[in-house]
């Protein structure tokens, strides 16, 4: 090791060590001026604050604590939603761009081009403010298939009321892991003695006979609540009884699935167009239907190309997701580094746990991301 | 006379099965038509569901018809093999033809027929469609946010100044072609940098700066007569000199009296917005974050453990977390670390804390084009003796960053796009004034006019960089 090596290195680490203890010596002064000491310890306190919507129950008696997990889990709720949405828009979408009729494809790509070029927070007003905004009032809402009610209020579903959901919970798991275990059987057979086994009907199959199952004999018992209309004051209607997604959660939901799904659609069209044509052309020329040929030669190709970058996007989508705090919508971001970084002026302590929280998800899923790169990569001999 | 069988059109009797589908889909396209455009319901005699799907199932059969392959006309096969190759084809082309005619109408009289523009107040707009006054009256405060009306010809001056000089590489002679590197790397910027801090901001350091300017002038006309020798010396030394002789000794009386005379008005960085907004902070992010970010991707496939790391480090952590977080930070956590008298302002706080986020995303883009080179391109240049910053400069980087440029333009126009989130801190841009505007008691209920407008500005900006950016990819694209 001699200097030239040595010597810039040591110069970064002794400025990112400058800067470090310029910053902490900082915060130190600055906390003993306000009276405030460092520590995690709030996060127990009462929060004594309210939040909208939350998939737990909360209100002000609750802890800090809790209001985290009331935004995580409300950030979670929106990115999944997100995902879903996203990803059919996007597949469909992407097929489409790869269409040989020019109607559909020019369609597509206008669809692309516009949602993507346009700025991710001004679609959120645009569903909030605008589009939402024109709804009508519950009172004057016309139900479509005569349950669900789209108001400017929000959109009110059916809940089904359960009696023993977990038996019913464990009847999918139970069937979902027969399946895993077919396929892997299947999966065997077939590298064994070439014999194909019908995965998917019998997969299909499972998930009904199962489920049915539990009803029949498990004690299982589903009922529908449709949302009825309830006058609150003279002017003032709501619905009661089923389930109220608030109109922040559809535009957000909206917004992120439709910008994201441009991107999604991009990967898809990329990862189809990466197989390069010889392979088709041989998979039809052993005599695999047009269909086999998707399922077995394009497919497995174009998903390895297709799923890193848009699980990227599927990242993206749930950082994006901390827009929420722009229209109330009360994400993570909103929940905890808005309002209870307000009420206790922790600035450092909240902010810090918020990044850490996404930085954990991103870093998890990068690493995922590189076993799962490592694994599918084509093992050159 | 040959068989016809309707099931399946053939080419012998191409002129029955042609009059008949042509027939079949522009009847179809017509009802839609006057349907849509006059408000007609010809064939309302009909019950309800069979009125709403005839034109469809009628067109599907003309289309059906004329689905003839190889039938000698050239218009025909055109149309079969792009809009109508099978049945499921011809449907959605049907669709989209049916959909974009009905959604015509609503869309032209919402945009030009029912709007109104004329006017200054809200009364004039009584039609059903679009009240594009509110745009026209709100238009300078979307343009320049809350700076002064009297001084707005500052940042138009600016800019039209700054495009100006940004398309000198278009006049450049060959002679001059060699420095536009240096120009707009280092140059350019600094240009921008003084004009818009001391020219948009305003305030008596313009008028400090105007030495310099002065300085500058003088001497680069004196440069011209100076042997190439000791041009060096001379650049270095004689603008100093010149600064501080005019600044203290020949000037200075009369200079400050020039400044007291024409002072432009200081404008604080709060009252910036709008687009100009936009603008100052998307170019101050894209000048910053390319350099940090070049700097990232080297130091990640740097040889020094400590280096790397901290390269590494700093990339997924910028990374990892939201842009609107970044910016929190940067307004509530950032203030703690500094000193107690220390104040950066907030929009200098912004550009940084941009800067940094995207700088890890360019990082990994020009990653991307490092890795892609082949190790010979390194070997090579080893072998000529060249040493870590030669060998990056002259043979590295020109290559990998030929390859990423989509990369790159990706990655500015989500810059661009992520601008609107310093709301977070309280800046107002485009979208910010969009909904300061909106709750103004007297313009109420016009969300729709300005989300609209912004988005066509907004793809307007960005259609045109992601089209720039594709001319760029084209024009260096080399065959390897």
């Amino acid at each position: 090791m001699n200097i030239k090596k040595l010597l810039p290195q040591l110069l970064t680490l002794l400025v990112v060590i400058l800067i470090f203890g310029f910053f902490s010596f900082n915060a130190q002064v600055n906390m003993e001026n306000r009276g405030i000491t460092f520590g995690y310890g709030f996060l127990s306190q009462e929060s004594s604050f309210d939040v909208q919507f939350s998939l737990i129950e909360f209100d002000g008696s609750h802890s800090y604590f809790r209001a985290y997990l009331v935004g995580l889990l409300n950030t979670i709720l929106v990115s999944v939603i997100g995902i879903i949405f996203a990803t059919i828009i996007g597949v469909v979408v992407g097929i489409a761009r790869l269409s040989n009729n020019y109607l559909i494809n020019r369609t597509a790509g206008v669809y692309v081009e516009f949602f993507r070029n346009i700025p991710l927070l001004l679609q959120i007003f645009f569903w909030y403010f605008a589009a939402l905004r024109a709804l009508p009032l519950p009172q004057d809402t016309e139900p479509m298939f005569g349950v669900f009610f789209l108001t400017i209020k929000g959109f009110f579903v059916p809940a089904f009321v359960w009696n023993n959901l977990d038996i019913f919970i464990y009847s999918i798991i139970a069937a979902i892991i027969t399946i895993i275990f077919i396929r892997i059987y299947a999966r065997k057979k077939q590298e064994n003695e070439g014999i194909q086994t019908p995965v998917l009907s019998i997969s299909i199959g499972l998930l009904i006979i199962l489920p049915l199952l539990s009803f029949l004999f498990g004690g299982v018992d589903a009922s529908i609540e449709v949302p009825v209309i309830k006058q609150l004051s003279q002017s003032g209607f709501t619905y009661e009884g089923g389930i109220k997604l608030p109109p922040e959660l559809i535009s957000l939901a909206l917004a992120l699935s439709l910008y994201t799904a441009t991107f999604i659609a991009e990967c898809v069209r990329a990862g189809v167009q990466g197989v390069s044509k010889g392979q088709k052309e041989a998979a039809a020329s052993i005599g695999l239907t047009p269909n086999q040929v998707l399922k077995l030669v394009v497919m497995p190709q174009a998903l390895r190309i297709i799923i890193p970058p848009t699980t990227n996007q599927y990242l993206n989508l749930t950082k994006n997701s901390s827009l929420a705090a722009a229209i109330a919508y009360p994400d993570l971001v909103l929940v905890f580094a808005g309002t209870a970084l307000m009420q206790t002026g922790r600035a450092i302590e909240i902010v810090s746990i918020t990044m850490l929280t996404y930085l954990s998800l991103s870093i998890s899923i990068s690493i995922f991301m590189n076993w799962y790169n490592k694994k599918i990569a084509i093992k050159e001999k | 006379m040959n068989k016809l069988n309707f099931l399946q059109p053939d080419k012998n009797n191409l002129n029955t099965y042609l009059y008949t589908g042509v027939i079949l889909v522009a009847l179809s396209i017509f009802i839609v038509f006057l349907n849509s455009f006059f408000n007609k319901d010809i064939i309302s005699f009909l019950p309800g569901s069979i009125s709403f799907f005839l034109p469809l199932i009628l067109g599907f059969i003309g289309l059906h018809l004329i689905r003839i392959d190889y039938s000698g006309l050239k218009f025909l096969d055109s149309i079969n093999k792009n809009i109508n190759t099978n049945n499921f084809n011809a449907f959605l082309s049907l669709l989209i033809v049916f959909v974009v005619i009905k959604s015509l109408p609503p869309i032209l009289s919402w945009f030009i027929l029912d709007a109104n523009i004329a006017g200054d107040s809200k009364d004039v707009c009584t039609g059903s469609g679009a009240c594009w006054t509110y745009i026209k009256i709100w238009f300078n405060r979307f343009m320049y946010g809350m700076y002064p009306n009297a001084e707005q010809w500052r940042i138009n001056l600016s800019f039209i100044a700054l495009a100006f000089l940004g398309t000198i590489g278009f006049f450049a002679t060959e002679k001059f072609k060699k420095y536009l590197t240096l120009y707009y790397v280092v140059v350019y910027p600094v240009i921008a940098f003084f004009f818009i801090f001391f020219f948009i901001s305003g305030g008596p350091i313009f008028f400090d700066f105007s030495y310099g300017i002065i300085a500058a002038v003088i001497s680069i006309i004196i440069g011209f007569f100076i042997p190439p020798k000791f041009k060096m010396y001379y650049f270095i030394i004689v603008p100093i000199t010149l600064y501080i002789l005019l600044k203290y000794v020949f000037f200075y009386e009369e200079l400050i009296e020039l400044g007291k005379l024409e002072a432009l008005e200081w404008v604080e960085t709060g009252a910036w917005g709008g687009l100009s907004l936009t603008f100052i902070v998307s170019f101050f992010c894209l000048i910053f974050c390319f350099p940090i970010g070049l700097f990232l991707s080297l130091g990640r496939r740097s040889d020094f453990p400590i280096i790397k790391y901290f390269s590494i480090g700093m990339i997924e952590f910028w990374r990892g977390v939201p842009l609107i977080t970044v910016l929190f930070m940067s307004s509530v956590m950032f203030p703690m670390f500094l000193p107690e008298d220390m104040f950066i302002d907030k929009l200098v706080r912004v550009i940084i804390a941009i800067s940094l986020f995207e700088a890890a995303y360019v990082a990994e883009v020009i990653r991307g084009g490092l890795q892609a080179l082949p190790r010979g391109q390194y070997d090579a240049a080893k072998s000529l003796g060249m040493g870590y910053w030669k060998m990056h400069i002259l043979v590295i980087l020109p290559q990998a960053l030929k390859l990423v440029i989509p990369g790159i333009a990706n990655t500015f126009l989500a810059l661009v796009k992520d601008t609107p989130l310093i709301f977070v801190v309280g800046l107002l841009e485009i979208v910010g004034m969009l909904n300061l505007a909106k709750t103004n008691p007297e313009w109420l209920g016009f969300a729709m006019e300005g989300y609209v407008f912004a988005s066509v500005l907004f793809f307007i900006i960005c259609y045109a960089m992601s089209k720039y950016s594709y001319n760029l990819e084209q024009k260096y694209k080399t065959e390897r």
